[in-house]
């Protein structure tokens, strides 16, 4: 399979965030910035590529009645290991991010992808789709985090674009989460409908 | 995948997955467990090094509990030596009456039980609104919020709302007074260390 | 008496696990279309979450913790969950098939709903003690369910209108479920002392 085939999968034609729709929890909990919505792609994006490829790995070792709770176990080990470099290295983020980081566990993208890709195909393949699917759901975090941001506080990545007193405070609280991953979803479609429609 | 797993094979695999996590688990927690306690102490000592008057001992090291008289728990008091006379102490203190939940401030003092400076280490109040207490009571700019430098004792320290001499937060009136009720909380343990320590 | 009070509203109105916390969105989304499976669901994720909180509970504060062993918290309480509802679906499609035929369905869905490790693991990093916890996670499943019967009240209303087509689906379910967490926040700031 085409590695760069597989990258681009992940962003875009099966982009979790926008297409499957999956891992919405951390998605709407923790892009209140555009950093913040950053830092939680990169986590989720690292415990996803070496679940992969430790499940790829392990694919033929395992009885398939068992695979799920072998994949749970091999998932919550990276989230662990994770966490514990996050606490000792990254303290602020990591505070910030707060009860999202151990629940990477039961983000469906994680067993969703060991399921639909790691446990058919070879280790350097399912690398290259935790980047790829990784990344998309990084890029997704960064975009709704870079919208609430500015919207609601008038900066990014904390660089101030207008003052912070005509931003809508809405959008840093829960129901402009909602309301701007909606409007963004709607988009995307569109610009989906509108690619085939001239296709 | 072959047909007919026996149930000792399942158990197998999954009890080797199980032991080869929790071996993983167990030596990154052994090497990351002293930089997060560091990281920890770094955090405390920053807040305390930020709020105090300039000191020679570590405040850490002497750390005392004080029960202030009334009070349920008791506040972790951080005395302030220079040639070992007490110039003043940092004291962490909290607030249950926050807006959504409890709010925990390391306020400065010194001898005189003047503050000396304040920094917020944990709080769940709302991003744009009650968050703002971060800057909001220390700027010199404003005479009406600045604690800095003023007496609980002779300082009316209520929100002017509530008849008190310190102008709260816009729109964050609940926060405001979770803030300086915790500052009263504060204030009252040093005053009790401080003249603990005389006699 | 009082303290209990004031957790349970907590749960339920102002730190409602769905639109304050941003907890369970994936099942919210995706049994809320209809009244009758929004109550089997929030059903099966108020038993589920009230044992495995008491199970997890016990497990950290007498197993882990004494041995020194909490950096294994999230396996043990992923594996604890996972167990808990194959043994829920076992034991009810023995004993009660009735129940098994109205839940049956919404149990696997349970293990990767993030509201139950959520629960458990706040409990924990709170400190509470074990009835305030059980109370808590059995307040923060009818929060659920309260969320789900709303949403899945305005979603059945929600199929009958015409709504542009790049905004079918999900994208105005996210919008009314924003109005709806603009609501709920109407709660915030209440205290019970």
């Amino acid at each position: 399979m085409n590695k760069l085939r597989i990258i681009y999968n992940g962003l875009v034609t099966e982009n979790p965030t926008f297409v499957l729709l999956l891992g919405m929890c951390p998605t709407l909990g923790t892009t209140s910035s555009a950093f913040n919505g950053m830092g939680m792609g990169l986590a989720t994006m690292g415990v996803l590529i070496c679940s992969n490829m430790a499940i790829s790995a392990i694919k033929r070792l395992i009885p398939s009645k068992v695979r799920i709770p072998c994949y749970i176990v091999v998932i919550a080990t990276f989230v662990t290991v994770l966490q514990m470099f996050m606490q000792a290295y990254l303290p602020s983020l990591y505070a910030t991010l707060g009860i999202f980081i151990p629940l990477i566990v039961v983000n469906c993208i994680l067993l969703g992808r060991a399921e639909a890709f790691a446990s058919r195909h070879t280790v350097i393949d399912s690398m290259f789709d935790g980047i790829g699917i990784g990344f998309g759901f990084t890029i997704a975090l960064t975009m709704l985090g870079t919208v609430r941001e500015f919207l609601g506080t008038g900066s990014i990545f904390n660089y101030g674009i207008y003052p912070e007193t005509y931003g809508s405070l809405v959008f840093i609280l829960a129901p402009g989460a909602f309301i701007a991953l909606g409007l963004m979803i709607a988009l995307f479609n569109r610009i989906r409908q509108k690619h085939t429609d001239h296709a | 995948m072959k047909k007919g797993d026996s149930l000792l094979k399942m158990v197998i695999s999954l009890g080797v997955i199980t032991c080869i996590s929790a071996a993983l688990l167990a030596w990154v927690y052994s090497i990351t467990a002293d930089p997060i306690k560091q990281a920890e102490r770094e955090k405390q000592a920053e807040a305390i090094k930020a709020v105090t008057p300039v000191y020679d001992n570590d405040p850490i090291a002497e750390e005392d509990d004080v029960m202030p008289v009334g009070e349920p728990a008791p506040l972790a008091v951080f005395p302030a030596r220079r040639n070992g006379n007490l110039v003043g102490a940092a004291v962490e203190s909290y607030s249950s009456d926050g807006f959504s939940g409890e709010i925990s401030v390391m306020y400065g003092f010194d001898i005189n039980g003047n503050v000396t400076g304040y920094e917020v280490l944990n709080h769940t109040e709302t991003p744009g609104l009650g968050d703002k207490m971060d800057e909001w009571f220390r700027d010199s700019l404003s005479t009406q919020r600045n604690i800095i430098g003023k007496d609980p004792a002779k300082t009316d320290m209520k929100v002017s709302k509530d008849g008190g001499d310190i102008d709260g937060i816009t729109a964050a009136t609940i926060t405001s007074r979770a803030f300086l009720d915790a500052l009263r909380r504060a204030h009252n343990a040093f005053i009790q260390y401080r003249d603990s320590e005389k006699r | 008496m009082l303290e209990y009070l004031s957790i349970i509203i907590t749960a339920i109105f102002v730190n409602n696990i769905v639109f304050a916390q941003f907890l369970g969105i994936c099942p919210f989304m995706g049994v809320s279309r209809r009244l009758t499976s929004a109550t089997g669901m929030g059903m099966a994720v108020t038993f589920v979450m009230a044992i495995a909180t008491c199970v997890t509970w016990i497990l950290q504060n007498y197993v882990l913790v004494p041995a020194g062993l909490e950096f294994m918290q999230t396996i043990v309480f992923i594996l604890v969950i996972a167990t808990l509802v194959q043994m829920l679906e076992i034991i009810l499609k023995k004993i009660t098939p009735a129940l098994y035929q109205a839940l049956g369905v919404f149990l696997p869905l349970i293990t990767t709903n993030c509201a139950v490790l959520g629960v458990a693991i706040i409990v924990v990093r709170n400190g509470m003690g074990l009835t305030q916890s059980i109370v808590y996670a059995v307040a923060t499943a009818i929060g659920f369910t309260l969320a789900l019967w709303i949403f899945a009240g305005i979603r059945e209303q929600l199929e009958l209108t015409d709504v542009p087509r790049p905004m079918r689906g999900v994208p105005i379910a996210l919008i009314c479920a924003g109005l709806l967490a603009m609501a709920f926040m109407g709660f915030s700031g209440i205290l019970i002392k």
